[in-house]
Order: structure tokens, then C-alpha cells, then sequence
């Protein structure tokens, strides 16, 4: 029972912070309203994709998944940022569940991700966004959005509690997510690609995430290399999976690590 | 009873190349402070990180309020208070937010976190400041709220790891005046320090350790008669030191040192006042008359010297 009073006081301080620094939330939504406005009208114009509604419906699936992907590198600078100034010492030494921690932790970083995407939803539908399957399917993709962003904010534990420096943190954060982001089907489709590069980029996660919600929000998605397999039939499901397999993996690890940090 | 005992305590880093703890052994007598004097790299934060559990060591054993810091980290983590060598308190929360929190965190209640954090901004003139983030606050204010949030569930043992380092002599009085008034309550304390008076100051006991083991144990009278007694001291006109150094000499029958730029002559004596008096009569007698007389004890920078074989402020930054 106390650990999960003891999650929920973390899971506050978490949320605390984003209304001590509005800024972090306020930079966590320009940057992705931005992305929805660039590549609307930026590359819009030039990507025909045979869909009704034009490239802004196939666009937000990926920039959702582009941005809850971010949750890595910010809950990894978050936490070596407190590790650095020595918080996550007196957090240890009081008499709590050593895991509540980075599980309060997980909890409030991700649940800055419902503030964003509802943001990124508006600014989407005023540029032209009209998911097309109803407001359950619409939901359910949401769902799986926040528990994507979840699923990676562990790895993001794992990664500050590794590297430690938080400006490097940073970095490390983009460059795991910057070719995963980029190297998938989020903003033009994989079929453009050499042909080794698709069976990368259809296999992604980031990927069977975006074909996922554009399912679930009532557009087809296009495959290349892998038409006709597994992950293209069934992106939900490879979806639930592969967040099964990155939580199995990375929770034990971080919680772990946590526990030896510092040793 | 013994309220904090390390037996042996072995730590490297870096594959055994740094010995941080070097078969450190040491114990705090419940409701006593013990002060552990070292300079930069001396061990002194990987000691109060192994007693305060967030650590292990390499070998060796410890125990606080009789429980084993490696075989029951969470019993242990009950009882102590720790306050590191950082403030380590939320920069963005402010200080009310902060001891709040951790008054949760200890499983006081919402009710009783609140209560007790007022009561603890209180007591360390904080309750101004309560609304502000700790980003604004001043070196000396973060300090006292990071042992704020140490003591919020009474800690049977607090370790304060260099608990005035950086603060200004107005600050470091300020803080002095707050830890004898815990000491009073009967708190058993771990106090590291590198100021020595600070030691003498607070502390029943004091270890002095260097390069990871303790060189020397005692208390501050102890220790500065292991390095010698009482020392005479005398100025005089610069014509008269010669003439001076004689008369000490003969009087206390042991060897003399002379400072020719103070004009200093001094000697180790065994029955200080009355060389002292002596002293000074033979001299009224030559016609000399002295500019300054003095008994004086061996500070604890001279019991760190003649231990180490270095002052405690020379050693270079180990890090
Ligand atoms: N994580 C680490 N990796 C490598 N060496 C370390 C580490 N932590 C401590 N050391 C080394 O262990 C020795 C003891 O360090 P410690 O921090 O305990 O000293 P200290 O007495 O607290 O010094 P200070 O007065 O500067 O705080 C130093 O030589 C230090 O460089
Ligand atoms: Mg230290």
C-alpha cells in the first residue's frame, strides 16, 4: 500500500515541475506544433499519397508517435539532471520502495504526453486533420500513444542512470530517436527507400506504431519490402509487442540499476 | 552502546587504483558526536555514503542503531537522517513544496508532512522564503533546509557530510547554533568536517582520517596532547632576542625556536604558568620588557600537520 502512496507523491513531483516551469511544457508542445505546420505546408504539397484528405492524415500519426518517442530523452536528461545534484541520494536514503521511484518517475514524464498530444490534436484538426473511423478508435489510438511514450521513458530511466552527464543525456536521447524517428514510415512512405532500408524501416517500432494509429483513425497504410509479413499485416498487435518487450527488458534493468547507481 | 560502528571498511574506485577506504574502522557512543576531520579526498563522503546506505563497500562491515547497513539498508534507512555534502533538495519546488514531500516520502500523512514542515521552517527562520523555488534561495538557506528535510522524522542517527562547507562566517555561526541545539535533543551525530575548529567546536570525538583510514582518534584535548603540550611565547624588541632566547632557554631547560620576522621566541613548556611567571621575572630583571606573552595549546591544524605530515588546507583537490 505505502508503495503506491509512494508513487503517487513522485508521480506529483513530477507534474509539479511542469507547473514550476511552464516552460518545459510550453517547449514540449511548440516544438511538435511546429512539426505539424512545416511538414503541412512544407512537404505537403509535394508527397501525393493516394488518400483522401490529402498528406496531413497520413502526417499526424507520425508526428504523434515522433513526439511521445521524445519522452525517452526527456525523462533521461530529467534524471541524470537530479542525479548530478545529488536529489536522487536523498531519495535513496529515505526508508521507501526503491522502485516507486522510477516508477512515479515514468508515470509523471508520460502524462505530460496527454497535455501534448491533445495540443497537437487541435493544432492538427485546424490544419486539416479529420481522422475518419470515429471518437473510440480515435481514443483507443491515443491509448496506445501514451503507453508507447510509456514503454520508452523506461529506456530513457536506463539511459540517464548510464550516461549521467545530463547534457550528454541529451544527445544520446536524439540520436537513439532521431534515426528511428526518420528511418520509418512517419513522414513519407517507406516505398521511397533502398530496398534494404525498408525492411529496417517497416520493422521499426516507430513505424508499426504510426501504421497502428493510422488504421485506428481510418487510413491505409502503404508497405514496401515487407508487404504482405507480420508487422505489416498486424501493426497493432507487432505494436503491443514490441512495448511488451521493451517494458519486460527495461523495467527489471533500470529498477537495477537504480538500486546499484552509484556503487 | 555503540550507535554507529564501521569495521574495516574497504572502497576502491577505478579497478583498485583509487583507495577511497583504506580498512577504516570507527564508532560513535549513542547520543555522542563524533567529527571526522580530513582534507579533499580524505574519504570522508564515501564514509557517510557507506553508513548511509547508499554505497557498499568492497569489504568490511557496518552497523547503525545496531542494524547492518549492507544486510538491512531499508531497517537502517528508518532511523537516520542524512544531509550530504550538496544540498540535495528539489531546485525547482520551493522549500515548503520540498519538506512536504519528503514528509510524504516517510509515510507521515498529508496532514502531519504539512504540519511538520511548518514546524521546520520555523525553527531554521525559513518560513519567509517557504513559497519561493530553492533556486532562489542563498547557499545558507539551502543548507538549512537540506537538514530541515533530515530531520523531518527525528532521526535516531544524522550524518552531516561537511555540513558548512561554503557558507560565510555569519552562515557557518548560524548553522553551528542549530546542530548543538539537536545534539541537545540527543541525536547521535556523524559530522564531517574540514575545518578544525569546527570540529573542536561541535564534536565530543574526533577522528582525524587521511587517505581513507583514521590516523588518529581522540578527543580535541587528547589529540592536541599527543602532538605536545603548551608552548611559551614570547615578543620582544629585536635588539632584546638574543638576550630573550637565553633566559628562556635556561628557565625551561628545553630547546628554543625563534621567529626573527615576528620577533618570536618560543618553547615547549611541561608546567606552563609557572614558566610563565618565572619567565617574566628574569626578564623584568635583564630590563626587558616584552611585547606579548602567551601560553599557547597546539591548535588542531598543528596536531593535523604533525599527523599527516601535511597542513590540512595544502592537499590538492583529489578529484
Ligand atoms: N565515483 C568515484 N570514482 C572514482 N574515484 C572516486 C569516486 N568517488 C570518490 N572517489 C575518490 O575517492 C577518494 C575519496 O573521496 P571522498 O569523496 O570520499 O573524499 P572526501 O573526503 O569527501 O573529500 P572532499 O573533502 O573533497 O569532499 C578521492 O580520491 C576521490 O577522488
Ligand atoms: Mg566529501
Amino acid at each position: 500500500m505505502s508503495a503506491v502512496q509512494d508513487i503517487r507523491v513522485i508521480t506529483q513531483r513530477q507534474l509539479r515541475l511542469l507547473t514550476r516551469v511552464p516552460e518545459v511544457l510550453i517547449f514540449s508542445t511548440i516544438q511538435p506544433v511546429m512539426f505539424v505546420l512545416l511538414f503541412r505546408f512544407v512537404f505537403g504539397g509535394s508527397i501525393s499519397t493516394g488518400q483522401p484528405g490529402g498528406y496531413v492524415q497520413l502526417l499526424m500519426p507520425g508526428i504523434f508517435v515522433q513526439t511521445v518517442a521524445f519522452t525517452l530523452a526527456g525523462t533521461a536528461s530529467g534524471l541524470a539532471e537530479d542525479l548530478k545534484k545529488g536529489l536522487i541520494d536523498r531519495f535513496r536514503s529515505l526508508p521507501i520502495s526503491q522502485s516507486a521511484l522510477v516508477v512515479g518517475r515514468t508515470l509523471g514524464d508520460s502524462m505530460l504526453n496527454i497535455v501534448v498530444l491533445v495540443v497537437m490534436a487541435l493544432a492538427g484538426l485546424a490544419v486539416g486533420w479529420r481522422p475518419s473511423s470515429g471518437i473510440v478508435k480515435v481514443l483507443i489510438g491515443f491509448v496506445f500513444l501514451f503507453m508507447f511514450g510509456y514503454a520508452l521513458s523506461w529506456v530513457g530511466i536506463f539511459v540517464g542512470l548510464s550516461v549521467a552527464d545530463a547534457r550528454v543525456v541529451q544527445n544520446v536521447g536524439f540520436i537513439v530517436t532521431f534515426p528511428l524517428t526518420f528511418l520509418s514510415n512517419a513522414f513519407a512512405p517507406t516505398t521511397g527507400m533502398p530496398r534494404v532500408l525498408q525492411y529496417f524501416a517497416e520493422w521499426n517500432p516507430v513505424s508499426t506504431m504510426v501504421a497502428g494509429c493510422r488504421e485506428l483513425f481510418g487510413l491505409k497504410n502503404i508497405f514496401g519490402a515487407t508487404a504482405g509479413s507480420f508487422p505489416s499485416e498486424n501493426p497493432l498487435l507487432m505494436s503491443a509487442i514490441y512495448m511488451g518487450v521493451i517494458m519486460l527488458i527495461f523495467i527489471p534493468l533500470s529498477i537495477r540499476k537504480y538500486k546499484n547507481s552509484s556503487n | 552502546m555503540k550507535s554507529v560502528i564501521a569495521e574495516s571498511l574497504v572502497k576502491t574506485y577505478k579497478n583498485g587504483e583509487v583507495k577511497a577506504l583504506n580498512n577504516l574502522s570507527l564508532d560513535v557512543e549513542e547520543g555522542t558526536v563524533l567529527g571526522v576531520l580530513g582534507p579533499n579526498g580524505a574519504g570522508k563522503t564515501t564514509l557517510v555514503r557507506i553508513l548511509a546506505t547508499l554505497l557498499k563497500p568492497d569489504s568490511g562491515r557496518a552497523s547503525v542503531g545496531g542494524i547492518d547497513v549492507i544486510k538491512n539498508p531499508d531497517k537502517v534507512r528508518e532511523i537516520i537522517g542524512l544531509s550530504g555534502q550538496y544540498a540535495a533538495v528539489d531546485e525547482i519546488l520551493t522549500g515548503y513544496d520540498n519538506l512536504v514531500m519528503f514528509g510524504e516520502l516517510y509515510h507521515l500523512g498529508k496532514k502531519q508532512a504539512v504540519a511538520r514542515a511548518e514546524e521546520l521552517l520555523e525553527r531554521f527562520s525559513l518560513t519567509d522564503s517557504a513559497k519561493r523555488p530553492i533556486k532562489t534561495y542563498s547557499g545558507g538557506m539551502r543548507r538549512r533546509l537540506d537538514l530541515a528535510a533530515s530531520l523531518i522524522v527525528r532521526p535516531k542517527v544524522l550524518f552531516l557530510d561537511e555540513p558548512t562547507t561554503g557558507l560565510d562566517p555569519r552562515g557557518r555561526l548560524e548553522m553551528w547554533g542549530v546542530i548543538e541545539d539537536l545534539v541537545k535533543g540527543g541525536t547521535t551525530l556523524l559530522l564531517t568536517t574540514q575545518y578544525l575548529e569546527e570540529a573542536d567546536q561541535l564534536a565530543d570525538e574526533i577522528a582525524v582520517i587521511d587517505n581513507g583510514t583514521v590516523i588518529a582518534r581522540g578527543t580535541s584535548d587528547a589529540l592536541k596532547k599527543q602532538v605536545g603540550g603548551e608552548k611559551l611565547e614570547i615578543v620582544v624588541n629585536a635588539e632584546n632576542l638574543m638576550k630573550t632566547q637565553e633566559i628562556v632557554a635556561r628557565v625551561t631547560g628545553n630547546k628554543t625556536t625563534i621567529d626573527e620576522g615576528l620577533r618570536l621566541i618560543s618553547a615547549p613548556v611541561t608546567l606552563g604558568s609557572n614558566a610563565l611567571i618565572e619567565t617574566l621575572r628574569e626578564l623584568d630583571s635583564a630590563g626587558i620588557h616584552p611585547l606579548d606573552v602567551g601560553l599557547k595549546r597546539p591548535s588542531l591544524d598543528d596536531v593535523f600537520l604533525t599527523l599527516t605530515g601535511h597542513a590540512a588546507e595544502v592537499k590538492e583537490e583529489a578529484k
